[in-house]
């Protein structure tokens, strides 16, 4: 099977527009990047793009009704709009502490949903 | 009236008020006071709640809520006064700290030294001058922002975005996330302000487009917003004719520039440099008033955070000498001046001699997207250096090392920077 396909580098602030062509699911060529790391991205982003989610969460009785969270790691990013979902039915209770735990191995990923920042009780 | 003193008295407790009073603590400055408007410390850094920020001071990516609450805990260690829900009303060329609050009223501060740190504001509908009707749904990109993101409100559920800066694409995604369809996000210019980072993570992940060369000419709808007239624009940025489209939507976002927030600065008696629209500051941050400091987006709209913590340093240390008499100027006071291609460059002189002070760092922007660029630092006709860029683009900020050896056989008076296209 063959596959091309373009991808901007992010590794560097230059974001190199990349012609990367699979065939196989092997990475065959990579054209457009100006340094070794195009390639790696490449790999990376092609076979397997994450990203780190970050968003809010419910508390109740906080200073604010929201306190910001995000996935510890990056997840596939095929998961950000399930994994959205998942944080959506959560309410905390405040207190929070930055750092706390949300969600444990969401979505069986791995990876924590964690507190961004303190919320103190209203 | 209520009257109280201090040394060093910090307007705005952002990420430069915090870095700066810090650094002054650090520097042995005890009697320090932060002065904040709104309910908390942190500043704008509370709502951007995306990752991406502290790379560069920290060495790790955090999100701006995180890298907040390490200043905010900082300042908390070291014992500084803080004073919320203040705001903050004049200050005086004598730095005379006029505020008010609902415990204390009134309060006359007399201050030894002022860091002003009062951010910056977003450019607005009626700054840019969009015809059309007076509906709800125009918001402006970084009010949507703190709704969505602290206060639990949802602008509206379908939206275009004009202006591609980072705000204007943090906030495609985040909308695309939180359930609302994102139509476009439109640039005028031919390139997107906004780093290549965001427009991969925020627009291509999300297949949301983005149109370049094209403005938002009439806002339509009757009390809520129902449509934009979107047209492409010619070479200096004026619709063309005929090129006009509609997009139905219930919700306009504004990303369309900052503004330093200096009517503060103004009615002190401050200068401020015509381009930056922040102060003309020395390599101290000193404006032209001795002993008034100026650091962060008030100064000059900065597009990373780490780039303010550091400048916001430089002006807390140089706070803490000032109050210890440690300040001394140098025979000669050196211009720097923004030369071909530069939009411009803090700080606008060098004035004073520090010890211990290895370099100078100059900070710039390009005037347009350059590639295989060469910086050069002239003194007069002379060349002191040049670097190569091999992109520069006006969304980056530049910072060129003067060292300090340099700096004292320059034979002028002026160090001027440009940018030249391709080698020698």
């Amino acid at each position: 099977m063959e596959d091309k396909v373009m991808i901007t580098c992010v590794s560097c602030p230059m974001g190199c527009d990349l012609n990367v062509e699979v065939i196989d699911e092997e990475i065959k060529k990579v054209e457009g990047n100006r340094c070794p790391r195009g390639v790696e991205y490449a790999k990376a982003e092609y076979f397997n793009p994450t990203r780190v989610l970050p968003t809010t969460a419910k508390v109740k009785g906080g200073i604010l009704p929201l306190v910001p969270v995000k996935t510890a790691k990056p997840i596939p990013k095929g998961l950000l709009e399930k994994a959205m979902r998942e944080i959506a039915k959560v309410e905390l209770e405040a207190p929070v502490k930055l750092g706390d735990i949300v969600i444990k191995n969401v979505l069986d990923t791995g990876v924590d949903v964690v507190a961004t920042r303190d919320l103190a009780k209203k | 009236m209520n009257k109280q003193s201090y040394d060093l008295v910090v307007v705005g407790g952002g990420p430069a008020g915090l870095a700066a009073a810090q650094e002054a603590y650090d520097q042995g400055v005890r009697d320090i006071l932060i002065m904040e408007r709104d309910f908390e410390l942190g500043g704008i850094l509370q709502q951007c709640i995306h990752n991406g920020f502290g790379l560069h001071f920290f060495g790790e990516e955090l999100t701006g809520p995180e890298y907040a609450q390490r200043f905010m805990e900082k300042v908390a260690e070291r014992g500084i006064d803080i004073k919320l829900d203040t705001m903050v009303l004049e200050v005086t060329p004598d730095k005379k700290v006029y505020a008010v609050n609902s415990k204390e009223g009134m309060l006359e501060i007399d201050a030894k030294a002022v860091v002003m740190a009062m951010g910056c504001r977003e450019r607005t509908r009626e700054a840019i001058g969009i015809p059309g009707s007076r509906v709800a749904g125009v918001f402006s990109a970084g009010t949507a922002q703190r709704y969505i993101n602290m206060e639990g409100y949802m602008p509206g559920k379908k939206v275009v975005i004009l202006g591609s800066g980072d705000i204007g694409l943090i906030m495609a995604r985040r909308m695309h996330l939180e359930g609302a369809e994102v139509e476009a996000v439109l640039e005028l210019l031919p390139f997107s302000g906004g780093l290549t980072r965001n427009i991969v993570q925020c627009l291509d992940d999300f297949d949301i487009p983005l149109r370049l060369s094209q403005t938002v000419t009439r806002i339509h709808g009757k009390e809520r917003l129902e449509g934009v007239s979107v047209a492409k624009v010619d070479k200096n940025l004026k619709p063309i004719p005929g090129s006009e489209y509609y997009i139905e939507c219930d919700t306009l976002l504004l990303s369309v520039g900052l503004i330093p927030e200096n009517e503060l600065s103004v009615a002190a008696g401050i200068e401020l440099a015509s381009v930056t629209g922040g102060p003309i500051v020395n390599e101290c941050r000193e404006t032209n008033i001795n002993g008034i400091f100026a650091c962060g987006n008030v100064l000059h709209v900065h597009d990373l955070v780490d780039y303010v913590t550091e400048e916001s340093k430089l002006a807390g240390k140089a706070a803490a000498l000032y109050l210890q008499d440690k300040i001394v100027k140098r025979d000669k006071e050196i211009n720097i001046i923004a030369g071909d291609n530069i939009g411009y460059i803090v700080p606008h002189k060098i004035t004073e001699k520090i010890e211990e002070r290895k370099r100078v760092d100059l900070y710039m922007r390009g005037k347009r997207p350059m590639e295989n660029a060469q910086i050069l630092v002239m003194d007069g006709d002379k060349k002191l250096f040049a670097k190569k860029e091999r992109f520069v683009k006006p969304a980056e900020m530049i910072s060129i090392p003067l060292p300090e050896k340099m700096i004292e056989q320059l034979e002028g008076s002026t160090v001027e920077v440009k940018i030249v296209e391709g080698g020698e």
